[in-house]
């Protein structure tokens, strides 16, 4: 059922003076999710919160903490003789140490955008003289849908289809942003699309191990108003839980469906994530059964010396260490037309956020 | 279903080059210009007069609720409407890739005809090309178009002014999403229709009561944002506007939220904006409301005096943020 928007704005409001009403510490919210930070920055959020309330982005942008050695190892897929690259969007324009998917696209090289992994398996299908290669990036949300095409490509006899496993897990990034201790942190905006999948138990350990309260949130302005409305409750009561404000759509124990097919073809290794470097357990690779679906096997590609650029600083923006208005480069060089770094590309970048709602000026 | 094709033969010059203008474009566009088949089209015309061109490359070529041959027309016919100015005739350039289905090609120039009468235009002039497989995408189609604009109508991008109110002629995102989702980008059927329609009737109308209307633009590619901030740049104000007064459909508004979309970046075929003097608005909306093209008509803000060049949205929490121009690639090619 949903609710007509002037209702909506109506209960916003009255959600928003709940908070005033209760919010008397000074704290530090950080929502995990990237499109959670986009949503806030798109309904103006940020700007009806009490002052005493800080909202943090965080590392919740899959293209954001994928590592420059793997856009480079994508760039030398692209390379390869009779290969479709088949990618999200947002990949195409993060640039990794020389170049971008983009720029090699329009050198020639057939890289396609597309919406779901299924489509990458029609394109293989309609493409049987080409290796068509799809570019998995994504945490728990999109890990299950990327092992179905693997396990349909299987069912079908596809021999051209490849997946390059770039996905990883939320919880082992969390943590460690709290182990690192840079930012302090009252609360946590858990992330609703992989608590979706994972289970609303799967951050227990934050209230546990770290005192810190969670409240999972969804994506709607009300949703985003009431998970930071229990944050603060629980803050200023001092009794850290994890509250489950997405009931219609996340369960305590998750998607049981959607993480046997994620352990059915994914098997959890150490990756290394941009900003927080390498993190054990917090990366997924095909499992041996399925090893000649994975492009990183069936292509081991050299990849040249990684240049990182040393002036930008979406490693800390993505822990959440800088606002992207501190950094040297954003809006003077680095904008979504020209973006240095893939904080400032992807639809769930911070810098993104910062620059297209205006943050800037 | 006819399976012949369009070879390279088609667009050599010979016999199947003629019999391709002729029993295709001739036979459906038929006109006493275009039928002189002179090198040029030659006709009077009195007055200013508005000239533009635009390309056309969808994929898909046939989509819900259009086609690019109907696209094609509206594309060029809006833009010269957008200028106040009368729509009179257009050209038609096609380069087809070897292979197109000839039925295809024909359902096109079809779909062209029923465009131009809905507008009023004649396509007087004409070029076919054909090119080998994988130099082109089924069809590109160019229309070039010529309007004459009435006496004492000046409209013009940099010529909304502070206290003048904003008006869109209708629901916005239709045709962006109507492309994507017979994409099957969207995983499901979203119901919808592309919302490709002749505008030059209904500016018309409007120019004919209001002749002091100070802009008309019809937010295409880039959407609603990308067109204000045009606006709010050549004329040098700034441009506010409510987030909750701006007309998005159920399906738009869901197929958007899914997809991490923003429907005020989305394309529009046949919408437009107008920015009029306040005290002219009500009288401007009653003649929009009366036309099929015009009906959801509705103020969604105003130019304001404070930060030229900048749009702002004012958000359904009452917040305010920049609506800023999009950069790079939103979207695969859709218009």
């Amino acid at each position: 059922m949903s609710i007509p928007d002037y209702n909506k704005v109506q209960l916003a409001r009255s959600i928003l003076s709940e908070i005033v009403s209760i919010s008397r510490r000074k704290i530090t919210i950080m929502e995990f999710c990237g499109t959670h930070t986009h949503s806030i920055f798109r309904s103006g959020i940020r700007d009806i919160l009490p002052e005493n309330i800080t909202m943090l982005s965080g590392p919740g942008c899959p293209v954001c903490v994928t590592d420059n050695r793997d856009i480079d190892y994508c760039i030398s897929l692209s390379s390869m003789p009779d290969t479709i690259i088949a990618t999200f969007g947002d990949m195409i324009r993060v640039p990794g140490s020389l170049k971008s998917l983009q720029d090699v696209r329009a050198e020639g090289k057939d890289i396609r955008v597309v919406y779901s992994s299924m489509s990458a398996l029609e394109i293989a299908e309609n493409n049987q003289d080409k290796n068509v290669i799809f570019l998995g990036v994504g945490f728990e949300t999109t890990a299950p849908t990327v092992a179905g095409s693997i396990i349909e490509a299987e069912k079908r006899g596809l021999d051209n289809f490849f997946v390059y496993s770039m996905h990883k897990l939320t919880p082992p990034a969390m943590k460690a942003i709290l182990d690192l201790g840079e930012v302090k942190l009252d609360g946590i905006l858990g992330p609703g699309h992989v608590s979706t999948v994972i289970g609303s138990e799967a951050w227990n350990f934050l209230a546990r191990d770290y005192a810190i309260p969670v409240s999972i949130a969804g994506f709607d302005i009300i949703d985003i108003l009431l998970g930071i409305k229990m944050l603060v409750e629980m803050i200023e009561k001092g009794e850290p839980k994890v509250i489950n404000t997405y009931l219609r759509a996340v369960k305590p124990s998750g998607n049981r469906y959607a993480l046997d097919i994620m352990n059915e073809v994914f098997d959890v290794t150490d990756s290394y994530w941009r900003g927080l470097g390498m993190l054990p357990y917090s990366g997924l690779k095909i499992r041996e059964k399925y090893r000649r679906f994975d492009a990183s096997v069936q292509f081991p590609v050299e990849v040249k010396e990684c240049v990182e650029n040393k002036i930008c600083r979406c490693g800390e923006v993505i822990r959440g260490v800088i606002s992207p208005v501190e950094c040297l480069l954003f809006d003077k060089i680095c904008n979504p037309g020209n973006p240095v770094g893939p904080c400032m590309v992807s639809s769930e970048g911070t810098c993104s956020a910062y620059y297209l709602y205006g943050a800037r000026r | 279903m006819n399976e012949e094709k369009i070879t390279l033969s088609y667009g050599s010059g010979g016999r199947l080059t003629h019999k391709l203008i002729k029993d295709i474009f001739i036979r459906h566009l038929d006109n006493s210009i275009l039928s002189q088949m002179n090198d040029s089209a030659t006709f009077e015309l009195n007055g200013r007069i508005a000239f533009t061109t635009d390309s056309y490359v969808v994929n898909p070529m046939f989509f819900p609720g259009g086609d690019i041959g109907r696209l094609a027309v509206n594309g060029t016919v809006n833009d010269i409407a957008m200028m106040g100015a009368e729509p009179l005739y257009i050209s038609l350039g096609v380069i087809i890739e070897e292979g197109l289905l000839l039925e295809e090609l024909e359902k096109v120039v079809i779909s062209i005809k029923d465009a131009a009468e809905e507008a009023g235009v004649k396509v007087v002039t004409g070029d076919t090309k054909v090119v080998e497989k994988g130099k082109a995408d089924k069809l590109f189609i160019n229309t070039s178009g010529v309007g004459v604009i009435p006496e004492g109508i000046d409209i013009r991008g940099d010529n909304a002014r502070p206290g003048d109110l904003i008006i869109v002629s209708g629901t916005i995102g239709d045709h962006g999403i109507a492309i994507l989702s017979e994409r099957g980008a969207l995983g499901f059927s979203a119901s919808l229709e592309s919302d490709t329609s002749p505008l030059n009737r209904l500016v018309a109308s409007m120019i004919d009561t209001v002749p002091d209307i100070h802009v008309l633009r019809d937010p295409t590619r880039g959407g609603l944002a990308e067109t204000l901030n045009e606006i709010a740049q050549a004329s040098n104000a700034g441009i506010e506007i409510y987030e909750s007064e701006i007309p998005v459909k159920g399906a738009v508004k869901n197929a958007c939220d899914l997809l991490g979309l923003d429907p005020l970046y989305i394309a529009n075929e046949g919408k437009l904006i107008a920015i009029a003097p306040e005290e002219r608005v009500s009288l401007l909306l009653d003649i929009m409301h009366s036309s099929q093209y015009g009906k959801d008509a509705k103020v969604i803000g105003k130019v304001t005096g404070s930060h030229p060049g900048i749009v702002a949205l004012i958000t359904k929490l009452g917040a305010k943020r920049i609506l800023d121009m999009p950069s790079g690639e939103l979207l695969p090619r859709i218009c």
